[in-house]
């Protein structure tokens, strides 16, 4: 034992020494040559690269008509991807076969969806999917909202008619589950904002676009949990079925969806959510619906009419959230309840909700009053005043919290930050980096770190990536000073547990645009308003992966402490904090995927620096090119963060004598 | 002493009897885990022991060269400790786990060659398997469980709910087709299991530790549940446990496994009254012998002066069950087959065996 320690106890401090050794010789290097070398670029500047990137964009504008790839393969999934959006639009949102309205008016749209909740979920969601859906009229924004549950509706079917076959191959093929794994791990990694700018080089501005960007972020928990369920089935049943000569087909049909049901419920619940968070976000690129709305009201700093839309968005949230988990917990008690005489009253009920459902869906294709939303009763305009006079009023009183809050953070930690990774030498920071990533996480991520560097270099991003990378740190901070805070809380107590998980769950589940306008309103367009939007939008993960991690912990070893009369902060500090040291490094470096994600939001509420750089390369086609050179700064940066992370962690998570 | 010198008597009943038919005959079965696992059987490979072949080849041999056979209606027990291969061998069987080497003659024809649908076939019709941790669905109800196997191979949807019902009431199950597998306690589950397997009335039952996971009041009930079952429907049952007393009181004939190798087969009066060796010796040291033992075991041969009036009895009556008669008898006890004087018993000869249970030799 004795002998075994030994050797760590004495490396433990020296490495510590040395990474310590490494920041302090970095600032007073950083003294001696401040803002040398730091590689800055103007805002209107180019480089040959943004250039060439630039016409390279032009020129598959020039040829998409004539290069066989587009002509005879992306042009056709553009035109399906179109036609399967509009058409849904043209069933419930947009006017369409020559009809001033669409062919579902309101009524029928809110009867088919509360006939839904009902059939699948119960009786409390179906109210709630009713009260929902008058909101959307009730708001002014029943068209918006249409276009969005259209687009959204549209990228889940498609998500799922890939995703659960895949899924299915995934948890039977170890083969493909391992091709697919880190292809999933990268979809989820790289931040949202970033492939909606090259995704519309290839399908053009617009729904296809949208629905392409939705699917890249909704495919994988389908995937995944799809193939988590097959891959869950006791291997005892599947023994007992193989046993009794059951083929491939039959284990798959009898034995595995069943089993797998409730888990691939789940994924498709995450699967909507996923799509409605980035359907709103589309918007960049011109997706139709409420999005949109926030998108503009943000630009003209319309903080009213952006709350209108959010709460739209949050209402549509709760209710596609709350029906499909209502449906996940059904699947097994209908099962059960379905039998003999209740069975026939539930073929009653069924038959009856459907037939009302049906009608309403006839009078809203017959008659005006019912297929376009009464627009007498505005509560829109109540919400946006109210919204308007609160956020003034908040301004004006919380002025001095607010403004003391922005102040403390941005000199505090962000000016600091910002000027010893932004007016460093390049190289400076680059060998600090190496030497860091050596250091804690070992030689194959400082390669990575070398590479990454050099790359942020090559795109001509240097200086911006610097200052997008001192926001991320601070924010990354900041969410783990939450994160560990709340996070023991949470794990320690059930009582915090259970005030605090479905706080999160909505933090989690809400579209990111939706805080940005509360946040905008106390904060104005700032730097700091782009870190708290990153703090709000990342710091449920950690908590939660915190929670886990402390929850995680030997129940055993605790009960050993308390015997040995360890006080709570002793038990804390000494048992619980450094054995849930793997998941609070994992909190860590999923908070900065997180926070990195919502870089490109923060240039759109006055962060500079890489966010403004793909924001402008969206509206001004000369920065087209340096749009596309910001984007991939960002993937670097997320990907040699995400690494290095992960690096770190699994040293951390290793047990010492390991190693 | 009077038991270690009938060791090398006549061996009563080692083989199968004469009379019963064999129904599986497994030779020279080899089971190796491990890279390039076939490199190992016939080689000089397979003579090495188990940490050897695992330092030089990476494999682990759960199976070595083990053959053995059973006849129709036996109850044929594999015993072993965990980590014995007892579970992979007796998955070898029904080919869960594919064999390394060997052979596995069901009446006379090797299953190991069979694949695809005839192997299906071979399992929906001719073997049933009950399984330790039951491997139930939990998402049917407890008819339709039993009722599995029959679905798997086609059988109409009232006909398979008819035989799992009659299946049902044969275990002891009835009124409770409509429950879920998570309402019931583990025995319960159990005999769903084994309801499960006698729904498709197989030829061959295979157990594979069934009632390891049952507290020991259940485990005995489920023993005699299977005591009962075999009277009743003779099924050919290959058990697998680890737990001796359960060996001895199920088996026809015992097969003890350790390290992947057979050490002894027999019948159990044989493993407790002729040990194969000190392993299974200091195995059944703690059995009670007069329990297994037969008088077969313990009698002499008549000498000269003994008064040969007594009562009769059969070579195969347990110790305990004649221990009244021969202390009572008052002269030595005769020991008789088909009218045959085979040798007789005195009390000298019981008292030893009871005086010395658990602490011989």
């Amino acid at each position: 034992m004795v002998a075994l320690s030994a050797p760590v106890t004495r490396r433990f401090p020296s490495r510590t020494y040395v990474t310590g050794a490494v920041v302090v010789a970095w600032i007073a290097l950083w003294v001696v040559l401040n803002g040398r070398d730091t590689l800055p670029l103007g805002g209107a500047q180019l480089t040959p690269l943004h250039n060439r990137l630039g016409e390279a964009a032009d020129a598959i504008d020039a040829n998409r008509d004539s290069n066989p790839l587009f002509l005879y393969f992306v042009n056709y999934i553009r035109l399906f991807l179109d036609a399967a959006v509009t058409f849904v639009q043209a069933l419930i949102s947009q006017p369409s076969f020559g009809r001033p309205v669409p062919l579902v008016g309101w009524l029928g749209v809110t009867g088919v969806a509360t006939a839904i909740a009902h059939l699948y979920g119960n009786r409390k969601v179906a109210v709630l999917t009713a009260a929902g859906f008058a909101s959307f009229g009730l708001l002014g924004l029943w068209e918006e909202s249409m276009d969005t549950l259209a687009l959204t509706l549209t990228a889940v079917a498609l998500s799922l008619a890939a995703g659960i076959p895949l899924g299915i191959w995934a948890g039977l093929s170890d083969r493909f589950n391992r091709i697919v794994t880190p292809v999933l791990d990268f979809m989820q990694t790289m931040p949202t904002f970033v492939y909606l700018a090259p995704l519309t080089l290839f399908f053009l501005i617009g729904p296809a676009s949208a629905t392409v960007a939705t699917m890249i972020y909704a495919v994988p928990p389908a995937i995944r949990l799809t193939a988590h369920g097959i891959r869950q089935t006791p291997p005892a049943t599947l023994e007992a079925a193989d046993s009794l000569g059951a083929t491939g087909g039959q284990s798959l049909r009898k034995v595995r969806l069943p089993l797998a049901k409730r888990t691939i419920v789940v994924g498709i619940n995450q699967t909507i959510m996923a799509a409605l968070s980035m359907a709103t976000i589309a918007a960049l690129i011109d997706a139709p619906g409420l999005g949109k709305t926030v998108l503009k009201a943000l630009q003209t700093l319309d903080v009213g009419t952006a709350f209108n839309a959010g709460l739209a968005i949050v209402i549509m949230a709760i209710v596609l959230d709350r029906v499909t988990s209502a449906a996940g917990r059904r699947v097994e008690t209908v099962h059960r309840a379905g039998r003999s005489d209740r069975s026939r009253l539930r073929r009653v009920e069924t038959a009856v909700t459907a037939a009302v459902a049906v009608m309403l869906v006839y009078l809203s294709y017959t008659y005006v009053w019912a297929a376009e939303f009464p627009g007498g009763a505005d509560l829109g305009s109540y919400v946006r005043r109210g919204a308007d006079a609160a956020s003034t009023w908040a301004q004006d009183t919380l002025v001095t919290y607010t403004n003391g809050l922005k102040n403390v953070v941005t000199y505090a930690l962000l000016n600091p930050f910002e000027a010893l990774l932004g007016r460093s030498p390049w190289w400076l920071v680059a060998v600090v980096a190496v030497a860091l990533a050596l250091l804690l996480a070992g030689v194959r991520a400082a390669i990575t770190a070398a590479v990454g560097c050099a790359l942020l270099v090559a795109l001509g991003l240097w200086h911006d990536s610097m200052v997008t990378l001192a926001t991320t740190l601070v924010a990354t901070l900041l969410v783990m000073v939450l994160g560990v805070i709340l996070g023991v809380w949470m794990g320690r107590s059930e009582r915090a547990d259970r005030v605090l998980r479905p706080v999160l769950d909505a933090g989690q589940t809400m579209p990111a645009f939706v805080y940005l306008v509360p946040i905008l309103g106390l904060f104005g367009a700032t730097r700091f308003t782009a870190i708290i939007a990153a703090v709000v939008f990342a710091a449920p993960v950690s908590v939660k992966l915190v929670a886990e991690g402390i929850r995680g912990v030997p129940h055993t070893a605790v009960e050993a402490a308390t015997a040995g009369g360890a006080s709570t902060w002793q038990l804390m500090s000494k048992v619980q904090l450094p054995m849930a040291r793997a998941g609070i490094t994992l909190a860590a470096s999923q908070g900065l995927i997180y926070v990195l994600s919502m870089v490109v939001v923060g240039g759109l509420v006055g962060a500079g620096a890489l966010g403004y750089d793909v924001v402008a390369g969206f509206s001004q086609h000369q920065l087209r090119g340096k749009g596309l050179a910001a984007g991939l700064a960002i993937v670097v940066l997320g990907i040699m963060l995400d690494r290095i992370m992960r690096a770190a962690a699994a040293r951390a998570g290793s047990p010492p004598a390991s190693r | 002493m009077a038991v270690s010198s009938v060791a090398d008597h006549e061996s009563p009943a080692s083989a199968p009897d004469g009379d019963r038919p064999t129904v599986l005959d497994v030779r020279g079965l080899w089971k190796v885990f491990g890279q390039r696992a076939d490199r190992v059987v016939g080689t000089p490979l397979a003579t090495l022991g188990r940490a050897e072949l695992k330092r030089t080849t990476g494999c682990v041999a759960a199976v070595r060269d083990v053959s053995f056979s059973v006849c129709r209606g036996e109850v044929f027990v594999v015993m072993g400790l965990s980590g014995s291969g007892k579970s992979t061998l007796v998955r070898c069987l029904n080919r869960l786990v594919e064999p390394t080497a060997g052979e596995v003659l069901l009446d006379g024809e090797d299953v190991l060659g069979y694949a695809g649908k005839r192997l299906r076939e071979l399992r929906r019709h001719r073997f049933g398997m009950v399984f330790q941790h039951f491997g139930l669905l939990p998402h049917r109800r407890v008819l339709d469980n039993v009722a599995f196997g029959l679905e798997i191979r086609g059988v109409k949807k009232a006909d398979r709910l008819a035989r799992a019902q009659e299946v049902l009431e044969l275990v002891g199950l009835a009124g409770f087709e409509g429950s879920y597998p998570d309402q019931l306690s583990g025995g319960m589950q159990q005999r769903v299991g084994l309801a499960r397997a006698l729904a498709v009335d197989p030829e061959v039952l295979f157990f594979d530790e069934p009632f390891s996971a049952l507290d020991p009041l259940i485990r005995r009930e489920m023993q005699n549940e299977v005591i009962r079952l075999h009277h009743e429907v003779g099924k050919t049952m290959i058990f697998i446990t680890h737990d001796l007393g359960e060996a001895l009181k199920l088996g026809d004939r015992i097969l003890i496994m350790r390290d992947g190798e057979l050490v002894q087969t027999g019948t159990p009066d044989e493993v407790v009254g002729a040990p194969a060796d000190d392993y299974v010796r200091d195995f059944v040291s703690d059995v009670p012998r007069s329990d297994v033992l037969t008088l077969r075991w313990i009698m002499r041969d008549a000498a000269p002066g003994d008064p040969l009036d007594g009562p009769e009895l059969s070579p195969d009556t347990v110790i305990r069950d004649a221990a009244r008669t021969v202390l009572s008898a008052g002269r030595p006890v005769k020991v008789v087959r088909d009218g045959d004087l085979l040798g007789v018993v005195t009390p000298a000869e019981v008292l030893e065996v009871i005086a010395g249970a658990g602490g011989q030799s």
